[in-house]
């Protein structure tokens, strides 16, 4: 089961770094990055695997929400299917 | 994988433009509850009702912590009481409404809809209690919501009934007079009421539908309008195109959920709604969508027009978006629940002659609408019989839900918080309708009932 993480906010040294270590703590492997600075703030789309994931997509969502709070950025997590829904026929 | 882009335009509906899942509505069927003794009928009904809809508003925040996409509300239809109620040896109905709302606190939902009787034909003597203990039931539960359906395109329409509700509709505001007559808005009367509709406070759970059933309501007037204003200027024909492509995309979304919660729940799938439904908060309402169509302000001259081609256009692109559509499937105007609309009442543009013109082209009818605590009760059955009239000749739903509030008039303002917004008191003619409602009667099915 895949989902998507975003992160938008303010750009600042360890995002990445930070988002990639609670990831992989909670054995969520991370299958695609890709990162731009969009109108000034930073934006990065992750796709994850949270099939063997140690806690459920819930709980990660609680975890990430926490994180961005610490980091004055937004961190979600959304699984794949709401996109797909959205935007593929 | 996805295109960034889209996914951030996802996000970006979710966070700035309020789009959410209105409601998830699961229909439960009461008709085994019927029992001669009134006691034990209530206590089915409230182990039936808690048993399946046990894990409902648990789903419900389930999907949407996974999903991220808000789910506003987790709601219970059931079965019209009157049928239920019928078998039971009493004259006191008020007992099956208490059960409800004991049963909907339990189940943790906003609301419980189906306190309901269908008498557009004629009213048995179930019927006519259930309706009479309308304004009691009202008064003494938060939760219930009661609808009668008086008229229909098959049936025509029973203005004994019509006549009825209007004395209902003014005991229940009186009943109600401390909270500004707020029971009023849980009281809806419908012609052509549909068995699977989602939306309060007119949901009920048909006869012809199955034992249990998950019906989603979605909504986005905030997405709508966000992308028309990408189009300023531009011919109807790009307006209708964009809004398909924005009702389509809102759509899949609530197929989404609708499909996830009913394997969840192992409930059966019913439908999808496709309504375009507002909230009070700004960003989300539908009359702004009238005016980014480039009328000054909602109610004036062209707004039916914009209003019929935004009705169509949300159907055709949601339509495709998912298996089973059903409902009431268009954009709803109620006046308290719609920043706009509340704006355009009060500046004195939007009236209700306006918005009767407009129920002739849209989902549902005259909605969430303050009059004068002193409009006789002649007069609001007047205005049902005007709205059931436009239902039961264009062969689609309407429906009134009027606030009377006790000793307000033109000018003041109810407040009813929440979702129900605040509703701005609009003129009614003065002028009599006294003699005509107390006629009663039938007025016949049109010609094009015909059709066997």
């Amino acid at each position: 089961m895949n989902a998507i993480v975003t992160v938008v906010g303010k750009d600042k040294v360890g995002i990445i770094a930070a988002v990639c270590a609670l990831l992989a703590e909670n054995n969520v492997n991370i299958l695609d990055i890709s990162q731009t600075i969009l109108q000034g703030s930073f934006t990065m789309v992750m796709a994850v695997d949270v099939e063997k994931a140690r806690v459920p997509v819930g709980d990660l969502r609680t975890l990430l929400e926490e994180l961005g709070k610490k980091m004055e950025i937004s961190i979600r997590i959304q699984r794949e299917e709401i996109f797909d829904a959205m935007h593929r026929i | 994988m996805l295109n960034q882009k889209d996914i951030l335009s996802t996000i970006e509906m979710i966070d700035q433009q309020h789009l959410d899942i209105r409601t998830i509505t699961m229909g439960i069927s009461l008709l085994s509850c019927c029992d001669p003794d009134p006691k034990r009928a209530c206590d089915k009904i409230y182990e039936k009702i808690t048993r399946y809809a046990e894990k409902l508003v648990k789903t419900g925040e389930d999907i949407e912590r996974e999903f991220g996409i808000p789910i506003v509300n987790k709601r219970i239809s059931v079965t019209p009481m009157a049928l239920v109620a019928g078998a039971s040896e009493t004259e006191d109905y008020v007992p099956f409404a208490l059960a409800l709302d004991r049963a909907a606190h339990t189940c943790g939902v906003n609301f419980i809809g189906g306190y309901s009787a269908l008498v557009q034909k004629g009213m048995t003597k179930a019927d006519e209690r259930l309706i009479r203990s309308i304004p009691e039931a009202l008064a003494r539960t938060e939760l219930v919501c009661s609808s009668v359906n008086v008229g229909s395109t098959k049936a025509g329409i029973n203005m004994d009934a019509v006549a009825l509700m209007g004395r209902i509709i003014k005991d229940t505001a009186k009943a109600t007079e401390a909270d500004d007559g707020l029971g009023c808005a849980k009281l809806v009367v419908f012609c052509n009421a549909v068995e699977d509709n989602p939306f309060m406070a007119g949901a009920f759970h048909g006869v012809g539908e199955a034992e249990k059933v998950i019906n989603v309501g979605v909504s986005g007037p905030g997405v709508v309008h966000h992308a028309l204003q990408a189009v300023k200027g531009q011919p109807f024909d790009v307006v209708a195109e964009t809004v398909k492509k924005t009702a389509f995309r809102v759509t899949r979304m609530g197929q989404l959920v609708a499909q996830e919660a009913s394997r969840r729940l192992d409930t059966p799938f019913g439908i999808v709604d496709l309504s375009l439904a507002p909230t009070p908060a700004i960003g989300d309402s539908v009359a702004r969508i009238l005016e980014e169509m480039g009328l000054e302000t909602c109610g004036t001259h062209g707004t039916t027009a914009a209003l019929a081609l935004l009705n169509d256009a949300v159907k055709k692109g949601g339509v495709m978006a998912s298996s089973s559509v059903g409902g009431l499937s268009g954009a709803f105007i109620p006046v308290s629940e719609d920043e706009g609309m509340i704006a355009a009442a009060r500046q004195g543009t939007l009236c209700l002659d306006k918005l009767e013109a407009m129920t002739c082209v849209c989902s549902v009818g005259l909605d969430m609408i303050a009059v004068p605590g002193d409009t006789p009760a002649e007069t609001i059955s007047a205005i049902i019989a005007d709205e059931a009239a436009i239902g039961m000749v264009n062969c689609k739903t309407t429906a009134v839900r009027l606030l009377p509030a006790p000793g307000k008039t033109v000018g003041d303002t109810i407040e009813m918080g929440g979702l129900l917004g605040s509703a701005p008191v609009m003129p009614v003619h003065p002028e009599s309708s006294a003699d005509f409602i107390a006629r009663g009667g039938r007025i016949p099915a049109p010609m094009h009932s015909l059709k066997n």
